[in-house]
């Protein structure tokens, strides 16, 4: 079965006719040829397909499109074009502290963190805040226990704590 | 193509901190994996696994498959093109694949859908029916299975070693540690599953086939797949500008990559694009199997060992044969004058298994280490000075020096950093709250090898710029960096002088990035290359001038054992009531040589305890001995470490450079951070609860009750 929807990704908006079965994953990297965001899974495993759906971090194989029509995406290359920069700050971060080595997981973990030091600032609260009323302050234990959604098989944790911590800061 | 035994290189970019060239490309995903890579009108292929552990497929029903809106074929082996598989020199039986109607394991390639879309390839293989003619198979590693001594083990090293009479020296022992110690399947999972695109040509010269693969190596997958075709290796391009990871499971290539080629073949022109599910890979994409150590040390009251014992047990599968060399690294890691190590495999109807980082090391060290401690224990000693004690003067397998064994400074440095010198030496001593807190450490070591074969070549671009091309491929270790750095220090050029070209079969030879060779290997060649070209061509040349040449073999590998070494500490807090095992510290100090660029290779270092220490608490592959299969088939279910797994994390190294070993002074590091890890965790949390735990991963459950 086919259905119309519009899907705003990195600025730009599209009008697509999708398979219901079709993820806003499928959608991105096989229909509109944006592949930034990973396929690790395809099961909300890994975070590798995370991107900003509506301003919040979201998993996008598991967000069938057609329940997304109006929806608007960013993904890592969305933020990056957006900056003044070339990179966004967090991209920079990542840069600067190597949290990254294949790659792979990598636009996940951006937007992930973009997505999470937002909902920090919202108050937000994670498994390991103590004081559910106060804005949480993002020490290591806090950034790491948002950012664990996105895997890293590669093992670059250290470096995206770092950088993460840095752009916390910033 | 000239070889040249290349002169040592003086560092200036090598050495030097520099960020990962293709960071930006990544951070912002424009980097494209093999799949990614956009292709006109592709199509999309599903794979159908078979069911049934062993037997024969009677049938398979495609009808309801055939008719599902966009499902274009059904390839299975009454209708796949034919293999040339005569050959036993070029035929490798994992990929074999769609050729007969047998059945080697549950979980392999019985059927493949093409279709327009990849939702309709999907439902068409979910619609694809298989009857099969059932006979008994063996999926479980027993400790009374049948084992067999396999002619050699992995890569090609000896089966058994025997030196002096290990019994003698047992009973001369005044202390006597005899254990078994167990590691569990693991699942190597890079995060980018297996994947590629395919497109199959006919021309005037015959075939021609293009594959953008997700693979550690692009040559060795074109020659592998090619005489299995029919083709000569230059009628097959392959290209893997991005691979998300490998840890040895894109080192060769797999049965998903072959049945994606024969699915080419029937639609030529057209592009077949395959991406291998995260489920499909726990079948079809290798793995390490499970291991059991049988150890015996004998040792002197004073802790100077006497025995070494070593006999292993382990898995292949009856489709093909992969003994993993747990036992080489006891031959080499500390002295004794009785020394016998043993491999010995089961064979069962399982999937493949294969290379996953630190093959041998990783189970080896790892029942060595903490047969190590316990013999410590016994001795009443600290465990870092028993190894102290049993330091070699030279090379105990070999006789041959080593080209630099500094494990004991790794050891002492290590403690330093740690704190190792407040250590209580009793275990469950010391209690913070309601968790036992303990520190534990252990050795690590792998060989420092040179693949023969690699290539580069040298061009003058005008303007002071050169082009350097070798097919290697960088999947994430940072080879695109480093390379580049190489090159420019070889050539006495500035690295942005250096255009790199790498990943493409266009380009020369490169061997497999395996083995923690791959820098070395193709180092070498580059060194070899700009060596040559300066030597022909001149410090001015003129723009187009080219040299392409190979680096013949350091003559220090045939003299030296050559080893890159490491000292592991971890502390673990292990819950008193529930038996959780946390890690809040974990350090790895090495000796690596000359380290090219300290950015990519403490991320590589890091990556590889982080792998450890995921394999020490997490990774073990379930498989249901009824059915054959790993039923932890996902990121869910085969935990692999996360953010809030991995806490404090450091991994430092020696001054040095290794100048035995090749031009740059390098050993490798991509596996060495890996060994030892999971052991100095499980030291740990015997120091911290007084429970030995003699087996990976190390759970909750063993501490409680
Ligand atoms: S691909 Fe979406 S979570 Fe893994
Ligand atoms: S960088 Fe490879 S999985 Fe994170």
């Amino acid at each position: 079965m086919q259905a119309e929807i519009t899907l705003t990704v990195d600025g730009t908006e599209h009008r697509t006719t999708v398979d219901t079965r079709t993820t806003v994953l499928d959608l991105l990297r096989e229909r509109l040829g944006n592949t930034s965001p990973k396929k690790g899974c395809d099961h909300g495993q890994c975070g590798s397909c995370t991107v900003l759906l509506d301003g919040r971090r979201h998993l996008t194989c598991l967000a069938l499109a057609v329940a997304h029509d109006g929806a608007e995406v960013v993904t890592s290359a969305g933020l990056a074009a957006a900056s003044d920069d070339e990179l966004h700050p967090v991209q920079r971060a990542f840069l600067d502290h190597d949290g990254l080595q294949c790659g792979y997981c990598t636009p996940g973990q951006v937007c992930s963190a973009v997505g999470m030091l937002d909902e920090a600032e919202q108050g937000h609260p994670s498994h390991v805040t103590d004081d559910l009323e106060a804005v949480p302050e993002l020490d290591d234990d806090e950034i790491r226990e948002r950012m664990s959604g996105n895997l890293c098989r590669c093992g670059a944790y250290a470096g995206i704590l770092a950088a993460v911590r840095e752009a916390a800061r910033s | 193509m000239t070889e040249l035994l290349p002169d040592p290189v003086p560092a200036r970019a090598m050495g030097s901190a520099r960020l990962r060239a293709d960071g930006p490309a990544k951070v912002t995903g424009l980097a494209t994996y093999a799949v990614e890579h956009p292709a006109d009108d592709p199509l999309h292929l599903w794979l159908v696994q078979s069911t049934v552990a062993r037997g024969r497929l009677v049938d398979l029903d495609t009808a309801a498959a055939l008719a599902h809106p966009g499902v274009v074929s059904v390839l299975d082996h009454t209708n796949a093109p034919r293999l040339v598989t005569d050959d036993p020199d070029t035929t490798d039986p994992e990929l074999v694949v769609l050729q007969d109607d047998r059945v080697a394991f549950r979980g392999q390639i019985v059927a493949a859908v093409l279709a327009e879309t990849s939702e309709a390839a999907r439902e068409g293989a979910a619609l694809v029916t298989a009857r099969y003619e059932t006979e008994p198979h063996r999926a479980e590693l027993r400790d009374d299975s049948p084992a067999y001594a396999p002619e050699s083990v992995n890569p090609d090293q000896p089966t058994d070693s025997d030196d002096g009479d290990v019994e003698a020296g047992l009973a001369e022992a005044d202390v006597v540690v005899d254990q078994t110690y167990r590691t569990a399947y693991e699942h190597n999972n890079p995060l980018e599953p297996h994947a590629l695109s395919v497109t199959w040509l006919e021309d005037d010269d015959g075939p021609r086939v293009t594959l953008v693969d997700s693979t550690q190596g692009v040559h060795p997958v074109a020659a592998t797949l090619a005489p299995m075709l029919g083709l000569e290796k230059d009628r097959v391009r392959v290209r893997a500008p991005y691979v998300g990871g490998g840890f040895g499971s894109k080192g060769l290539p797999h049965a998903p990559e072959m049945a994606a080629v024969l699915a080419a073949r029937t639609v030529p022109g057209r592009a077949v694009k395959l991406a291998v599910t995260r489920q499909q890979m726990f079948a079809l994409t290798g793995y390490r199997t499970a291991t059991v150590s049988h150890f015996r040390l004998g040792a002197r009251a004073d802790g100077t060992l006497l025995a070494i014992d070593h006999q292993v047990r382990e898995q292949t599968s009856a489709l093909k044969e992969y003994a993993e060399q747990t036992a080489t690294p006891t031959r080499m890691l500390y002295a004794a004058p009785h020394r016998r190590t043993r491999h010995r495999l089961v064979e069962l109807d399982v999937a493949v298994p294969s290379w996953m980082r630190a093959p041998g090391e990783m189970p080896g060290v790892y029942a060595h280490e903490i047969a190590m401690d316990e013999l410590a224990i016994a001795c009443g000693l600290d465990p870092i000075e028993l190894r102290l004690r049993n330091e070699p003067d030279v090379d105990p397998e070999t006789g041959k020096p080593f080209s630099g064994r500094r494990l004991v400074e790794c050891l002492e440095r290590g403690a330093d950093l740690f704190g190792w010198a407040d250590r209580t030496p009793e275990p469950r001593a010391t209690a913070d709250g309601e968790w036992w807190v303990g520190t534990g450490v252990a050795s690590a070591t792998y060989p420092t090898m040179t693949q023969a074969g690699s290539q580069a070549r040298v061009s003058a671009l005008g303007g002071g710029r050169y082009s350097v091309a070798v097919g290697a491929v960088d999947i994430g270790t940072g080879a695109r960096t480093v390379l580049a750095q190489i090159a420019a220090d070889a050539l006495g050029c500035a690295v942005e002088a250096v255009d790199l070209e790498i990943a493409d079969t266009d380009l020369p030879m490169a061997t497999v990035a395996g083995g923690s060779s791959g820098t070395s290997s193709w180092g070498s060649a580059i060194v070899a290359a700009a060596q040559l070209f300066r030597r022909d061509h001149g410090e001015d040349p003129d723009s187009g001038v080219h040299t392409t040449a190979s680096a013949a073999q350091s003559p220090g590998m045939e003299q030296y054992a050559t080893h890159a070494f490491g000292a592991v500490f971890a502390q673990t807090r292990v819950h008193r009531y529930t038996g959780e095992v946390r890690v809040p510290r974990l350090l790895g100090v090495y000796s690596v040589g000359r380290v090219l660029n300290p950015v990519t290779a403490r991320s590589q270092l890091l990556g590889g305890l982080t792998m450890g220490l995921s394999a020490a608490l997490f990774e073990e592959s379930h498989r249901d001995p009824r059915f054959g299969h790993v039923v932890t088939q996902d990121l869910a279910t085969y935990h692999v470490a996360s953010h809030a797994d991995v806490r404090g994390i450091e991994a430092v190294w020696l001054d040095e450079e290794d100048p035995h070993v090749n031009p740059m002074g390098s050993r490798g590091i991509g596996e060495i951070g890996i060994v030892g890890t999971a052991a100095a965790v499980a030291n740990a949390t015997f120091h911290a609860t007084g429970v030995r735990v003699r087996q990976i991963p190390v759970t909750a459950d063993r501490f409680v009750g």
